[in-house]
């Protein structure tokens, strides 16, 4: 996903919030993960918007995608220019609405932005994991998330929402703790990646290996691979728009000149805002993180979990009420993907509704202002309480 | 046996006069979904709508259904058999490319299905062509020939014909005379395949 942090065009705030820490799996209690190794102790990052109401039944998870964090919404202090990464979707009225939901948005597994991950301190060593810190998957962020929920009180979930990677979460939830989710929206997501989407993981990661600064992911105490990161958030950037919206956006427009350089400058607006984007992301983003978020998305697989071999019989453990949305220009996950997983929902009686939203900014579209995906999001997310408090 | 729910039109509630409380409903180009609100709202019923056009398919789910985006032809292959009691096409058929296969899909995954259509017997469409030797426009069908999206004309009694050619029963038809944005109208009794704008049927697979 891309950073589209922005103002609500209403001015409409949750306000003030608090970054908190859980600290979880502390030896010899560690957790364990799917690929049979032992972590512990771990820490997420969380932030909370609204009230609980006293029958815990207005719980909201919200699920950050690759580079997001837990500040979804509102600002840490007066002076804090920068709102949260889904301002214009949750606070007051919004489409996720503070005053009636408790939102709850933790930053996963693996990342950067507070919890445990390959940049954190390996208690054995003093030192940071790099590349000790075990190989996570979307079913370990998603087992962490629910330890969290577990200590907030929480035992049923009215709704958990995400997109891109935060989708993939979200599904990943529905599978995983069939019986705490009464709904879902899984937004501009996938049951599984596609080898287009593998590739461009694959050849991002490469970008940072092949940066002499990574040192096999042991670079913590020196230079940072910055270069390669900034290779591989580019390659995001593509991944995130479209032909149409680059069409738009960028054309053929030169950057501050009116002919080529005939040199390797950024003659193209094109050029020069994914220079920019990748040299932004450096600056708060780890590139060991990188590389293990988007391995753990590339191994999800919903059909080959649960030993089912099939999206039909995955979807049979699922109890929760669906609103699948895509958007038609997505091509990281095109709408054939949303439609697959509506498909075997079907299959298995479960409620669901789909829209695949017209949109001409590609992946990133759900991130944008959209009035469609908030009353979407706002309609769905109120049935789905009238039923459950009934 | 005049239906009284006058919030949604009359040939919607002949329709939700026939679906019993408590039933599961999917209905076939819903649109907005007036007549599967009022079924969820006053018949407590289990509805999923299928409709091919965003903006209705977002009108729906603000409002609180549970709503596909897709195509009613293909959408309805995914579901299981006998998956619904009752599978609703209004004023839909004249628009579908394969009737036969799309009534047998409906009776395969619902126990009963509901059709209904515009009669294109009615007089004043027989008048239209006698007087004017032109295509005719009505308020039931109310497109010039080349920007219509109904591309089958049919007539109650064409609708008995092939319920008797595709293989499957009439259990309950009523024929009504309305005009389309109206809450109220007329059950024609005598005269229908002349006198009615409307027919609605009731279906379902022949027994034995």
């Amino acid at each position: 996903m891309s950073e589209y942090i922005e103002h609500d065009k209403n001015g409409l705030s949750v306000g003030i919030v608090e970054k908190k820490f859980f600290t979880f799996a502390r030896p010899p209690k560690e957790m364990t993960l799917e690929n049979g190794s032992a972590l512990g102790p771990v820490t997420l990052t969380y932030e909370t918007y609204g009230e609980l109401n006293p029958d815990r039944s207005n719980a909201v998870l919200i699920m950050h995608a690759l580079s997001g964090d837990s500040h979804a919404a509102g600002c840490y202090s007066k002076d804090d220019a920068k709102p949260g990464w889904w301002e214009i979707m949750v606070g007051p009225g919004k489409g996720i609405d503070t005053d009636k939901y408790f939102i709850v948005c933790s930053n996963i597994l693996g990342s950067c932005m507070g919890s445990t991950g390959p940049g954190s301190i390996n208690p054995k060593t003093g030192k940071a994991f790099g590349l000790d810190f075990p190989v996570v998957t979307i079913g370990d962020m998603v087992t962490a998330q629910k330890a969290l929920i577990d200590h907030l009180g929480i035992e049923r979930v009215l709704s958990v929402v995400g997109g891109s990677i935060g989708g993939l979460q979200v599904l990943e939830w529905c599978l995983r703790y069939p019986e705490v989710v009464v709904s879902a929206i899984p937004l501009a997501t996938t049951p599984k990646h596609s080898a287009l989407t593998i590739a461009f993981n694959e050849v991002a990661r490469q970008a940072i290996m092949a940066d002499p600064n990574w040192n096999k992911g042991d670079y913590y105490n020196g230079a940072k691979p910055d270069l390669g990161l900034a290779v591989a958030r580019m390659i995001g950037h593509i991944t995130y728009l479209s032909d149409e919206s680059m069409r738009h956006k960028f054309g053929r427009r030169l950057q501050d000149r009116s002919d080529f350089s005939f040199n390797f400058d950024a003659d193209f607006q094109v050029e020069s805002y994914l220079r920019y984007q990748g040299s932004k992301f450096v600056e708060r983003f780890d590139a060991n993180s990188f590389l293990y978020i988007t391995k753990a998305a590339d191994y999800f697989d919903l059909t080959r979990q649960y030993d089912s071999g099939s999206l039909v019989k995955a979807f049979s453990r699922a109890m929760a009420k669906f609103l699948v949305v895509s958007f038609t220009s997505d091509w990281l996950y095109p709408t054939y993907q949303s439609k697959a997983m509506v498909k075997a929902m079907k299959k298995n009686d479960l409620d669901v509704s789909f829209c695949e939203i017209e949109a001409d900014w590609g992946h990133d579209a759900f991130l944008l202002p959209n009035e469609r995906l908030t009353a979407l999001m706002k309609g769905f997310l109120e049935r789905v309480y009238n039923e459950t408090a009934r | 046996m005049k239906p009284r729910d006058s919030e949604i039109r009359f040939d919607l509630q002949i329709i939700a006069s026939w679906i019993e409380p408590g039933s599961k409903v999917l209905g076939l180009g819903c649109g907005e979904g007036d007549l599967l609100h009022f079924l969820k709202k006053n018949r407590r019923v289990t509805c999923t709508g299928i409709e091919r056009n965003e903006d209705k398919v977002a009108k729906c789910i603000e409002r609180g259904l549970t709503v596909l985006q897709g195509d009613i032809n293909e959408e309805v292959l995914d579901y299981p058999d006998d998956a619904f009691d009752y599978v609703i096409l209004s004023q839909t058929l004249q628009q579908i490319y394969e009737p036969g296969e799309l009534v047998r899909s409906m009776l395969r995954i619902g126990k009963r299905g509901v059709v209904s259509f515009p009669n294109f017997s009615h007089w004043s469409v027989r008048l239209q062509l006698l007087t004017t030797g032109r295509a005719p426009i009505t308020k039931q069908l109310p497109y010039d020939w080349h920007d219509t999206p109904n591309i089958r004309v049919i007539a109650l009694k064409d609708f008995r014909r092939f319920s008797r050619e595709t293989g499957f029963s009439i259990l309950r038809e009523v024929a009504i005379n309305t005009d389309h944005h109206e809450k109220s109208g007329n059950i024609i009794k005598v005269f229908a395949n002349l006198r009615a704008t409307y027919g609605v049927f009731l279906i379902g697979n022949n027994k034995g």
